[in-house]
């Protein structure tokens, strides 16, 4: 005990100096945006490609899995072609829409890390700068909405999944159209998400779909799940609502990563909106 | 005693304010920028304590953080700046100089001495500074470059600050 207090006293300038650096190190970190996200990140080059490299030999474990979902996902768009190409008498008189309809494109992305038991959960998906991801996009999967990119290098992306403590979503209900914001909340549950910010006087039936509103980063209309109870904090102006969600988190592969292609007209109009008010 | 206090305090004040409103607008090309403010921790009286060095090393950096808006970064440099500091006057300095409260000042110290001191430890606090700052190893002889004007560029602004102030033996 005496010689560690001697060593301690004698090179008290070098035990000084970790201290203080090692508390200002994990200032700079904590504070500055750039150094957090590049020191603890999985976007990072390194940390990437052996999450990559590992997960092309677990992608061989899943083909079959894997397999089974993409056919669902193929019958399930081949039904919704054949309405599409059926003919129908409204159909000629449709007008085509200078829009040119096609809002959305979508970047598939495979899954190279996942997680859903921490407080946050980020994902990291194959796909980076290089194919057009950007910073804030959203990404779904073929049955629910997965999260919000975070960061992107070049050959990945990091996403705030869904269940993260800061996701938000606007979602609405199947029957009534009323929106709020879709969020993990304060449970543990991969499964289940709060649905915020209904108002008291909407009718909401147990068992009834969640889609997304189309609002903020998805497109309308894709499925986030069913209401499985109402109404959890009572006494006050709004409903709580508990959500299932559809989306699988624990056996995450393939996701679609949303690529909004007038999201820069959109934010140019809003954010002018609200420079007039 | 209270002199080397009203002094030191003085030249913080100074320092700190010369930094955050003069120096942190100049710059040659983003290539370098001076931070003569460590002038004020090479400055601190040879016999301080190691403790009270490094806390008011970090008191400085922190507060010119506040106003460079990166949390952290000068501090851990400062940090370093001490330690660098320490180790220097432990190597150079005699040990009964060690107790005084003799301000290494230009002057007092002989100008090699004073130049190698004021040389070196920039380079510790440069080098720790700006790799902290990019956080990464890409581009790293952009950062080296950058080190190195920066280092220049201190290292001159001290010295004419030290020759402004130069009292010829005072001791």
């Amino acid at each position: 005990m005496k010689n560690l207090w001697l060593i301690l006293n004698k090179y008290n300038a070098f035990f000084f100096f970790v201290i203080f650096f090692g508390y200002a190190v994990y200032l700079v970190v904590q504070n500055n945006s750039f150094q957090r996200a590049s020191a603890v990140n999985s976007s990072n080059e390194f940390i990437g490609s052996a999450y990559a490299r590992i997960n092309a030999w677990q992608s061989y474990l899943n083909l079959r899995e894997v397999n089974t979902q993409l056919a669902e996902e193929n019958a399930g768009l081949r039904e919704r072609l054949q309405l599409l190409a059926a003919p129908d008498s409204i159909v000629g008189g449709a007008v085509t829409d200078s829009m040119g309809n096609i809002r959305y494109r979508y970047v598939v992305a495979k899954v190279t890390n996942n997680s859903i038991h921490q407080k946050n959960n980020y994902i990291t998906l194959d796909k980076g700068r290089k194919h057009g991801v950007k910073k804030g996009m959203g990404v779904i999967t073929s049955n629910g909405i997965v999260g919000i990119v975070l960061n992107v290098s070049e050959h990945f992306a990091t996403v705030q999944s869904l269940l993260h403590s800061e996701t938000r979503v606007s979602a609405a209900l199947e029957d009534s159209g009323a929106f709020g914001s879709l969020m993990w909340g304060d449970n543990y549950d991969a499964q289940l998400g709060i649905l915020k910010d209904i108002p008291n006087h909407v009718k909401v039936r147990e068992g009834e779909r969640v889609f997304t509103s189309g609002f903020s980063l998805f497109p309308q209309g894709i499925p986030v799940g069913n209401v499985i109870q109402t109404g959890i904090a009572g006494g006050d102006s709004f409903l709580d609502i508990r959500v299932k969600l559809s989306t699988q988190f624990h056996n995450l592969k393939q996701v679609y990563i949303v690529v909004d292609i007038l999201t820069d007209e959109k934010e140019m109009l809003e954010s002018q909106s609200e420079n007039d008010g | 005693m209270a002199k080397v206090f009203l002094y030191n305090t003085i030249r913080f004040c100074v320092l700190v304010a010369l930094q955050v409103f003069l120096f942190k607008n100049m710059g040659y090309y983003n290539l370098a920028t001076p931070f003569p403010y460590i002038l004020f921790v090479l400055l601190l009286p040879v016999g301080i304590p190691n403790f009270v060095l490094y806390c008011l090393a970090f008191l400085t950096g922190i507060t010119v953080d506040a106003f460079y808006d990166t949390l952290g970064v000068n501090a851990a440099a400062c940090a370093a700046l001490a330690w660098g500091r320490i180790l220097f006057i432990r190597i150079t300095l005699q040990s009964d100089q060690h107790e005084n409260y003799m301000t290494p000042l230009l002057g007092t110290v002989p100008f090699r001495w004073y130049f190698l001191y004021v040389s070196l430890t920039t380079l510790f606090h440069h080098s720790v500074l700006f790799m902290l700052e990019t956080f990464t190893f890409h581009h790293f002889h952009y950062t080296i470059t950058r080190i190195f004007l920066s280092c220049i560029f201190t290292v001159v602004i001290i010295l004419l600050f030290s020759l402004l102030f130069y009292r010829k033996k005072q001791r």
